[in-house]
């Protein structure tokens, strides 16, 4: 039956419930999927727990804070203090080396010389470098920063925490930029518009007005790339030394949670492969705490 | 909508076709041509990867290997879900008791593990046993040692700081170095021992051989071991090491291979460092397949079954063994080959042996 033939009240009932149908299978295809995301999460964080548990069960809480790390069959014991140290120690440093650098780069694109040639090309270059695998910045490091860095007289061949966090901060200096841009472009013309009305100069607007109305945003995009950082795992294996000692200074080798988990996961079994999955689960949760105070800090300033 | 329902459902129905089609098709073509899974160690993957292809294009049987580590081998096998696996270190008595059902072991190939340095122009560099125990614990940090000059007259050491180079993740070439160490060195045997990866006294981790070897490369003074069948391949400078006669041996196909001539037990478990052969290079070492002796498990069919030992009998005879020198890996001396013969012929099926 062609729909043009049937009488109007019944065509517009017809509609109606097909708009009703596909509103229904929308929703529920909707539901479907975020519930499919809720699994996956759920049982990765049961996975983690569960893989954990012999490591946790052995060592107990001491595992966190022991620096023991011997595999040798017969001697085993596992502790997590060296990778925790290594991963906390190079990601602030990182972050700590690329604060400068993306905060002018930020104001630079944003404000400065917004909408301009050389602003539109920066940020191109800007966004060309989050695009860089890591495994590039690992080849980069090892074959030209560390050769630089043997001549200035580092000890360890090169290898390190500070290398490591150096190639950390250029890795993460895309995600605090462009972030931090977006918001800084997004501050109202009006607002600075009224301050240089009053007679300020165009620092006292960056400072007085763009920045702490962009707060939430620049701090987002700081804790973002510290993240980031956390997670990092191919350019700090690299270069970073794979000691797995708690680092003695900022020259010193050391290991990374993330690096220690790649290295030793393909030849691990039992206690040592549980360790592996417990050291997982621990960078779970303090990616997850730093996520959770970043939403904290955003919340409170917003 | 309705068509996007028909759509998926056709799909599914398709699916499920194709699929219940596979499996017929699989079960008939088992008599023509079977499907070999494999999976294990690293270190003798090149061999594997050559002669397994070798084997499909002359004799029809399809192999697929996949270098996940020894470690995964054994697991794979222990979850029987491949025909054989292959690890670099053999399973000791309480390993063999865990597994489900009795193993027995293969070897294969023999490899070795060199002392890589980097000093220009310092060439055939001898460490005595006393020397890799000292520089390894990091007693000697400095490459114009005493001990060292001592030991290498001639040689025009430099005033340069050693500096160690290890694998940071696990593996059958650190278990071969370290099980070395441990025979030479009671203080390395206390300290540190024998194992995949080992909590080191000094020195720094890289990923891989081919990490160790580019951070040797890289790195003046630097020092470390790495698998024999990479360092020939790259012609990277290796040191001379003392073996158990005193004598100074070079890392060569033929000095790994003699280190297999000695007595080997009837089920091939051992490790050959420190062998007692004169001509032999110390550091060498056996690479097993795995499997299980009975084969009738998990509801196998026979040909599948027959088809492993055949190609495992293949394996060890002179034609596979012939090519292992191409990708820089030492042969079974003829005694290991034939004790290899004699554990296949000890498989079975249902009880009964499947090769003659």
């Amino acid at each position: 039956m062609e729909l043009g033939k049937l009488p109007e009240k019944q065509f517009s009932q017809l509609l109606k419930v097909h708009q009703m149908n596909s509103d229904k299978i929308t929703k529920g295809v909707l539901l479907l999927s975020s519930f499919v995301i809720l699994f996956v999460a759920g049982g990765m964080i049961f996975s983690l727990v569960e893989g954990a548990i012999p490591a946790l069960k052995s060592f107990g809480l001491s595992f966190i804070w022991s620096n023991n790390w011997n595999p040798t069959e017969g001697k085993e014991n596992y502790g997590a203090l060296p990778f925790i140290a290594g991963t906390i120690i190079t990601s602030v440093a990182a972050l700590l080396i690329s604060l400068p650098l993306s905060f002018s780069v930020s104001l630079f694109l944003g404000e400065y010389y917004r909408g301009t040639r050389i602003a539109k090309i920066l940020g191109t270059m800007v966004d060309l470098l989050a695009g860089i695998p890591s495994i590039v910045y690992g080849l980069w490091g090892f074959y030209v920063l560390r050769p630089l860095l043997i001549d200035l007289g580092l000890p360890n061949q090169g290898f390190g925490i500070f290398t490591a966090s150096i190639i950390l901060a250029i890795m993460i200096i895309p995600y605090a930029t462009s972030l931090s841009n977006e918001i800084i472009t997004m501050v109202p013309n009006e607002l600075k518009e009224a301050a240089y009305s009053l007679g300020a100069t165009r620092s006292e607007v960056i400072f007085n007005v763009v920045v702490p109305s962009a707060r939430s945003g620049i701090i987002a995009g700081y804790i973002l790339s510290f993240g980031r950082a956390l997670g990092e795992t191919m350019a700090v294996t690299m270069l970073i030394g794979n000691a797995n000692i708690v680092p003695d200074g900022f020259f010193s080798t050391g290991n990374t949670m993330a690096s220690v988990i790649a290295n030793q996961f393909g030849e691990a079994d039992g206690l040592k492969l549980s360790s592996l999955i417990a050291i997982g689960l621990l960078l779970f949760l303090i990616t997850g705490i730093i996520n959770a105070i970043g939403k904290y800090i955003i919340k409170r300033m917003g | 909508m309705k068509n996007l329902a028909l759509l998926i459902l056709t799909v599914f129905i398709l699916g499920a076709c194709s699929n219940s089609s596979n499996k017929q098709g699989g079960e008939k073509a088992g008599t023509s041509k079977v499907t070999l899974t494999a999976a294990g160690a690293t270190f003798p993957m090149p061999y594997y990867n050559m002669v397994f292809k070798n084997y499909t294009s002359e004799f029809g049987t399809l192999l697929t290997y996949g270098g996940i580590g020894s470690g995964g081998g054994i697991r794979s096998l222990t979850d029987k879900v491949v025909d054989f696996g292959a690890t670099d270190a053999y399973l000791s008595d309480a390993k063999l008791a865990e597994m489900p059902a009795e193993v027995v072991h293969i070897p294969t190939v023999l490899g070795a593990v060199v002392i890589a340095y980097n000093l220009p122009g310092v060439d055939g560099l001898k460490l005595s046993n006393e020397l890799l125990e000292k520089i390894f614990m990091g007693e000697i940090t400095n490459w114009n040692d005493a001990a060292i000059k001592a030991n290498n007259e001639g040689l025009a050491l430099p005033d340069m700081e050693i500096t160690f180079v290890h694998r940071s993740d696990g593996s059958g070439t650190t278990y071969i170095f370290s099980d070395y160490m441990t025979k030479i060195s009671t203080k390395w045997a206390d300290a540190v021992g024998t194992g995949k990866s080992l909590q080191w006294p000094v020195g720094m981790g890289a990923k891989g051989n081919p990490g160790v070897a580019g951070t040797i490369s890289q790195t003046e003074g630097a020092i470390g071991y790495i698998g024999s069948e990479y360092a020939f391949a790259q012609k990277i400078q290796t040191a001379l090491v003392q073996n158990s006669a005193g004598n100074y041996i070079e890392p060569s196909i033929a000095s790994v291979s003699a280190a297999a001539k000695g007595e080997i037990p009837a089920d091939t478990r051992i490790m050959l460092t420190n062998s007692a052969d004169p001509e032999s290079y110390p550091i060498s070492g056996f690479t097993w397949i795995i499997l299980y002796k009975e084969q009738n498990y998990d509801g196998r069919a026979k040909d599948q079954a027959l088809a492993t030992v055949t190609f495992l009998d293949w394996l060890v005879s002179a034609d596979a063994q012939g090519q292992a020198e191409k990708v820089h890996y030492a042969p079974l001396p003829d005694a290991a080959a034939e004790k290899a013969k004699a554990i296949l012929r000890s498989v079975t099926f249902d009880g009964q042996p499947l090769l003659k």
